[in-house]
């Protein structure tokens, strides 16, 4: 009796999935074959939980925004668009597994056709090479660290990360090649004889520091030393001072604020090193308005470097989004939202092209990315090289003063 | 005469003594004697330096001996290792905060007490807010065993290890959605400046706050076990529960005296820890717990004195590890150290259990 229920369950379940299958397959068809009512989806990937939230919440804004603004069509293709949360409650940041996890997803989703992200460049080690293997585009608007996409980083970057030997990956932000020489270039300017660079261990954070000691070697700043703090320790009073008997003229921290940065600055304080006496110079993955209220009183004088350009900075197009983000939201932009918009408008651009020229796919979509040639958006004028890197070389410098980041100056890395 | 034939024998004896240990032992005394030798050197080429690190090494140790108290009191009287107690230091520090803030359940009960506050209003402040922690991670404390522990006693005690590994996920949880994902800041109400008069040697008034916090505490603690009735009998249930139990001790109220003692150090540790360093965050009892937890069983887990000794030896060890080693290194040499140690000393530096259980080993 069973048996038989056993085999009838089982007959019943093939015929189901026969014609599930059946529907997906027709259902594929319909989608090539109509061409005009096409729909492809994006996804952007970011952390969405930890002390970038933030700034991640604006980036998707802003993402939404380019879409809306097109009445969510690029050319005469429907665009969807899916935000992904690259970070765990329990890391309180952007998570390894996490990362991967939504990279497989999105592989196996023929649907997706572009991909913007990661924020954290850890991040993108990991999903680099899975979309690679699936052919998917990617646009990131924060990742700095150099191996992603040239050699200066480990041995055999950037290889490694592109299983098919084709590149995917492409990011609208200056890389940390430019942004060491920037933090080596303010120190230069401000006197600084001596530094002490410490990093954070992480893929982002000891790449910037190599970056930065390699270009202060280059201009002559003397590198007293040069260490990876351990970021669950409760303190880093004694490494602050250690560094303070050595004397040096400013402390470079190569790292992300999730990884303790404010403590950072108040111990460095509490061993006796000021602001003003030894400059802290961080880059911009401390660029955030939770360093300042973590820091208080400590993180007053800290010099920031960013690979880009603060909004007042921004060319008349950036002015404009600006003031159009912050009267939809009623919220102020972060450093990082223009790049999300000029990531998510490059990404619509290439799949209307893609669609100008035939069917979009991922590797229409693909080819139409690198394609991106003098690009006048709100980050200025600019094209992708083969490496999938920016031409833009300027970077901006700024400052916390009365609690809160002032603009100081910008630095183009390009004239070094 | 006999003074001479009294120092013969007991230099034949550690004579004997030498001559019976093991190669391995030998080279373990041979490498700590060098590494003191090594760090004594140090300690006479730049003596201020030394001094500098030394009590951040003990300032630091010493927070972290509090948590430790609290998983070998514990463990000491029924063998349970508290994975909740990291968390239920972190729950401490996120209570003296939310006091330090004035604002309780959404009501606004006073102003918040900040760096701008006149000097008495901060002790007050300070004062108030490790109270009302020490007495809301006292009693969460005692809550978690009668929920989570009690039931369980006679069960086998790989159940009460994982039902503690869930009490501690669930406060994570509860400190995650309070104050969410990210370092808070704590305000600044003990001066950073130094007590000293000269900068060579750094002791400042938040040192001075976690030694006038942790002694009298360990003072207590140590009266408390030792010389009440109450202590007499905590000893009594941790060498024999039932024998215990038959010469009419309530065991299970013991046992919730001994949860209370360690929740009420965890939350006195957790508002010290935030004052002291001015930033906490929701998973900070795992990485300080972790570190507490090396401490107990470094200095034998069980054994009170172990406890506060293992702490300040980590501390100590991690500061000198970071000035003359590397600070990437320290966690590697905190970890070998204690390696060491239980190769040599399974049971720990002063052996486990021996003090609640009336001393000796």
């Amino acid at each position: 009796m069973s048996g038989l229920r056993r085999v009838i369950s089982l007959v019943v379940l093939g015929m189901v999935a026969a014609l599930v299958a059946g529907c997906g397959g027709g259902g594929d068809q319909g989608g090539g074959g109509s061409g005009g009512g096409q729909t492809v989806k994006i996804v952007s990937d970011l952390p969405l939980q930890g002390a970038n939230r933030f700034q991640s919440t604006t980036m998707v804004n802003a993402i939404e925004m380019a879409i809306d603004e097109r009445n969510g069509k690029a050319g005469n293709v429907n665009i969807e668009y899916e935000s992904q949360d690259n970070a765990t409650a329990q890391a309180g940041q952007w998570d390894e597994a996490k990362c991967a996890e939504n990279a497989q997803t999105a592989a196996q989703d023929e649907e997706i056709v572009g991909w913007i992200g990661p924020f954290n460049s850890g991040c993108a080690v990991v999903e680099i090479p899975i979309l690679n293997e699936a052919g998917l585009g990617m646009i990131s608007p924060a990742n700095t660290y150099i191996g992603l996409t040239k050699p200066g980083g480990e041995p055999d970057e950037p290889e490694k990360y592109y299983p098919t030997g084709e590149r995917n990956y492409t990011r609208v932000i200056v890389a940390d090649d430019e942004q060491g020489q920037a933090g080596a270039l303010l120190m230069e300017e401000e006197g600084v004889e001596s530094v002490y660079i410490l990093d954070d261990k992480e893929t982002y954070g000891k790449g910037l520091a190599d970056q930065v000691q390699q270009s202060a070697d280059e201009l002559g700043i003397q590198v007293i030393g040069r260490e990876g703090v351990d970021t669950t320790a409760a303190n880093f009073r004694s490494v602050m001072n250690k560094i303070a008997r050595e004397d040096p003229d400013a402390i470079y921290f190569g790292g992300i604020i999730e990884n303790n940065a404010a403590q950072l600055v108040k111990d460095k304080l509490g061993a006796g090193m000021s602001n003003d006496d030894v400059l802290f110079i961080g880059p911009d993955g401390i660029f955030l308005d939770e360093f300042l209220s973590q820091g208080g009183e400590a993180a007053e004088g800290a010099y920031i470097t960013f690979g880009g350009l603060p909004e007042s900075e921004l060319s008349d197009k950036g002015q404009q989004f600006v003031q159009e983000y912050e009267s939809r939201y009623d919220d102020e932009v972060q450093p990082y939202t223009a790049y999300a918009y000029e990531a998510a408008n490059v990404m619509l651009d290439a799949i209307e092209r893609a669609s100008k020229k035939g069917e979009v796919t991922r590797e229409t979509v693909l080819k139409e990315i690198f394609a991106t040639e003098d690009y006048s958006g709100v980050l200025g004028t600019w094209s992708f090289d083969e490496d999938g890197d920016t031409t833009l070389t300027e970077l901006s410098v700024q400052r916390v003063e009365n609690g809160e980041f002032e603009y100081q100056r910008t630095i183009d890395a390009g004239e070094m | 005469m006999t003074t001479g034939e009294a120092t013969k024998t007991r230099s034949a004896a550690v004579i004997d003594g030498i001559k019976s240990s093991t190669w391995s032992s030998r080279i373990a005394v041979a490498l700590t004697a060098f590494l003191l030798v090594m760090l004594l050197v140090r300690a006479v080429q730049e003596p201020a330096l030394f001094t500098s690190q030394l009590l951040i090494g003990l300032t630091n140790g010493a927070i972290l001996s509090l948590i430790a108290l609290g998983y070998t009191l514990v463990y000491g009287i029924i063998e349970l290792i508290n994975f909740a107690h990291g968390d239920n230091f972190m729950i401490g520090s996120f209570v003296g905060l939310t006091v330090l803030s004035g604002t309780i359940f959404g009501l606004g009960l006073f102003a918040p007490i900040t760096i701008n506050s006149g000097a008495p209003l901060r002790i007050l402040g300070v004062l108030i807010a490790l109270f009302v922690a020490m007495a809301a991670c006292g009693l969460l404390n005692v809550g978690i065993e009668r929920v989570a522990y009690k039931p369980l006693r006679n069960a086998p005690r790989l159940a009460v290890l994982i039902t503690a590994i869930g009490m501690s996920f669930i406060l994570q949880n509860v400190g995650l959605v309070w104050k969410g994902p990210i370092q808070v800041p704590f305000p600044e109400l003990i001066s950073s400046a130094n007590i000293l008069p000269s900068d060579a040697i750094i002791f400042r008034w938040k040192d001075l706050f976690v030694v006038l916090v942790t002694v009298p505490l360990l003072v207590a603690l140590s009266y408390f076990i030792g010389s009440t009735k109450q202590g007499k009998a905590m000893r009594a249930v941790a060498q024999d529960k039932d024998a215990a139990a038959m010469v009419g001790i309530n065991v299970n109220r013991t046992i919730s005296i001994t949860f209370l003692l360690g929740g009420i150090l965890a939350g006195a540790s957790g508002v010290m820890y935030g004052l002291f360093n001015g930033i906490t965050i929701f998973n900070v009892g795992f990485t300080q717990g972790l570190y507490a937890f090396t401490a107990a069983v470094l200095g034998g887990i069980g054994n009170l004195t172990g406890a506060v000794v293992g702490g300040l030896l980590i501390g100590v060890i991690s500061a000198m590890s970071d000035q003359y080693i590397g600070t990437s290194w320290t966690p590697i040499v905190i970890f070998s150290v204690l390696i060491l140690v239980l190769v040599f000393r399974p049971r720990g530096l002063l052996g486990d259990r021996s003090a609640v259980q009336g001393g000796g080993e």
